[in-house]
């Protein structure tokens, strides 16, 4: 089949930033990195084509803000970020240790070019509702986007933030879902059905697109592409759950792993091409 | 109380732009003149405590100083995870205007009764608690909420509470106020509790045993400069809250005192008992029922001080 999830195969680029996640995972011999996997070309399109950010005035005011909400997907932010140079990548090393600014969950004001605090699901759609009102309230013109993940989206209190994202017209406002389709007891469809994911986001007032969150190309066409005038935009990325390491695709075993043998973390880099590919 | 708090918001958002007022669902007609003054700083949000916390969070991050009021056993209770994170943690000016704090809401039963609030907001790192006396208590507290840095819970009374706070006197975050001089007892009461303090206190000091009544409008920080020599001073410490003794006011008191006086006092925690009211009625009832109002606190104070002795 063409061009699915699973099919695409992934560029220098996108193996280079799983070998940065990995040197996380090895610094903290543990992490959630299937949740993290599926992330990576979402977050790398928006950070090298779309954000207007800056690694050097992580909080200049009129940068784009980015809120990680499911934010056990971090070792793919905090990937992109160290890459960028918004922080040393020696960080990764010390991922999870215990005077690290790189937590097991992203927080604001420990790293440069977090806005918020994540981990406990279903907050991050709301204070970006926050920060899309007070955009407008302040006559900015910057985008606020929100990445959700899909068993994230259980949570009620998104949709609440949803109802009030198309209540405000909040056309600066863009939420993303990574649509993995493993949450942490196993497959979606298994433990709560999303479906139909997309109508109920149309349905919730939001201009809503599918996408295949690996597909580089689309990904830019359709973050680049002008927002929707008077609503807030949903953009649904279908992906694979620990893309890129084969024995963690499509396995809830990988969502989070810790006291990772280095037999495993080595397996880990064979499949990215080797530590310094 | 209600009514001055809102007031005073409408006031400090003349001279603010960043003041802002969000509520959830609240009575029609709430904040009229705030929202035709600054519609674009308005916000009713519906029935979503969570979402309006977390959304509270996204415009203090970016600079806004949020008046957040709904009923107080949803604001504290419903999205308390979202209050703990989403603003503690990151230690945002947001204020948290609670309506109806302890058992204002008896006719409407449990679902409504707001009798832990103190004890929640109290748990969480950042927090400052504020439970006011009387509406002239909270102007004065209002007057100063708008440059303190982290976030603020404010509870309100009933309404119409008799005004105890000394005319004229600042309020001061985390500051006790003596409202009335003696020697052998002391009366620590937070919140609407300063009243029948004062008139339990009158009552043993016209027995002949001399009685304090501090009044703790911040509940956290705890005035601690102010409780040592109170404890010094004193045989007896009574701490009064509409609340639950569990975790509240009253532990504050009783934690402070084992923690860090050589010799403590002994002291009687007054407040509701660890168990859901199973009634409805008024506040007065269930005040009366569970023996806090005015001559029900002196017959436990004196048997209490009198057993000591």
């Amino acid at each position: 089949m063409h061009n699915t999830p699973d099919s695409i195969s992934l560029d220098s680029r996108s193996l280079h930033l799983r070998r940065l996640v990995a040197r996380a995972l090895e610094g903290g011999t543990r992490g959630h990195l299937g949740s993290a996997l599926s992330l990576v070309e979402i977050l790398r399109v928006l950070y090298d084509h779309v954000l207007h950010v800056h690694p050097r005035d992580p909080a200049f005011p009129e940068r784009d803000r980015l809120i990680l909400s499911k934010g056990h997907g971090c070792l793919a932010l905090y990937a992109i970020l160290a890459d960028l140079g918004f922080f040393p990548l020696e960080e990764l090393d010390r991922f999870c240790h215990f005077d690290a600014i790189l937590g097991g969950h992203p927080e604001r004001g420990k790293i440069p070019g977090v806005e918020a605090s994540t981990g406990a699901l279903g907050h991050g759609l709301s204070i970006a509702v926050g920060m899309a009102i007070a955009a407008r309230l302040h006559q900015q013109k910057h985008r606020v986007f929100a990445i959700m993940g899909d068993g994230e989206i259980n949570e009620g209190a998104i949709w609440e933030a949803a109802l009030s994202a198309s209540q405000h017209r909040l056309n600066n406002l863009i939420a993303i879902v990574d649509y993995n389709k493993l949450q942490s007891y196993g497959p979606i469809a298994d433990v709560v059905t999303l479906e139909p994911l997309a109508d109920k986001w149309r349905a919730f007032g939001f201009a809503t697109f599918e996408v295949n969150g690996h597909d580089l190309d689309a990904l830019r066409d359709l973050f680049t592409q002008p927002l929707a005038a008077n609503q807030p935009t949903a953009i649904i990325c279908h992906t694979v759950k620990g893309k890129g390491i084969p024995m963690a695709e499509h396995n809830p075993d990988w969502h989070h792993k810790s006291r990772i043998p280095p037999a495993e973390m080595e397996a880990i880099y064979s499949a990215l091409g080797g530590r310094h590919a | 109380m209600r009514k001055t708090c809102l007031n005073c918001v409408l006031e400090l958002a003349k001279n603010h732009s960043e003041v802002l007022f969000l509520g959830s669902d609240l009575g029609a007609g709430t904040m009229k003149e705030f929202r035709k003054t600054f519609p674009e700083r308005f916000f009713m949000e519906g029935v979503s405590e969570q979402h309006l916390i977390g959304m509270a969070a996204g415009l203090a991050m970016e600079g806004f100083i949020p008046y957040v009021n709904t009923i107080a056993s949803f604001l504290t209770r419903r999205c308390l995870e979202q209050v703990t994170i989403d603003l503690c943690l990151p230690n945002l000016p947001v204020r948290l205007i609670g309506n109806g704090g302890g058992i204002v809401y008896a006719p409407l039963g449990a679902t409504h009764f707001a009798l832990d609030d103190l004890a929640l907001m109290r748990l969480q790192p950042n927090m400052t608690v504020i439970a006011p006396s009387d509406a002239v208590q909270m102007r004065a507290f209002m007057e100063i909420s708008l440059s303190h840095p982290g976030p603020i819970y404010i509870r309100l009374a009933k309404g119409g509470d008799p005004v105890t706070h000394p005319k004229g006197l600042p309020f001061v975050i985390g500051q006790a106020i003596e409202l009335a001089q003696g020697t052998h007892i002391a009366f620590l009461c937070t919140g609407a509790m300063a009243h029948p303090a004062l008139i339990a206190a009158q009552q043993l000091t016209n027995k002949g045993i001399s009685c304090s009544v501090w009044h703790f409008p911040t509940v956290k920080p705890l005035d601690q400069a102010a409780l040592a020599p109170i404890a010094d001073r004193h045989t007896l410490l009574v701490s009064l809250e509409e609340h639950t003794i569990v975790g509240g006011f009253g532990s504050a008191i009783a934690e402070w005192l084992m923690d860090h006086h050589p010799h403590p006092p002994r002291l009687l925690r007054l407040g509701f008992p660890d168990r859901f009211p199973s009634h409805y009625g008024s506040q007065e009832q269930h005040l009366a029922a569970v023996g806090l109002e005015p001559e029900a606190i002196a017959r436990t104070v004196i048997q209490s001080y009198q057993r000591q002795k």
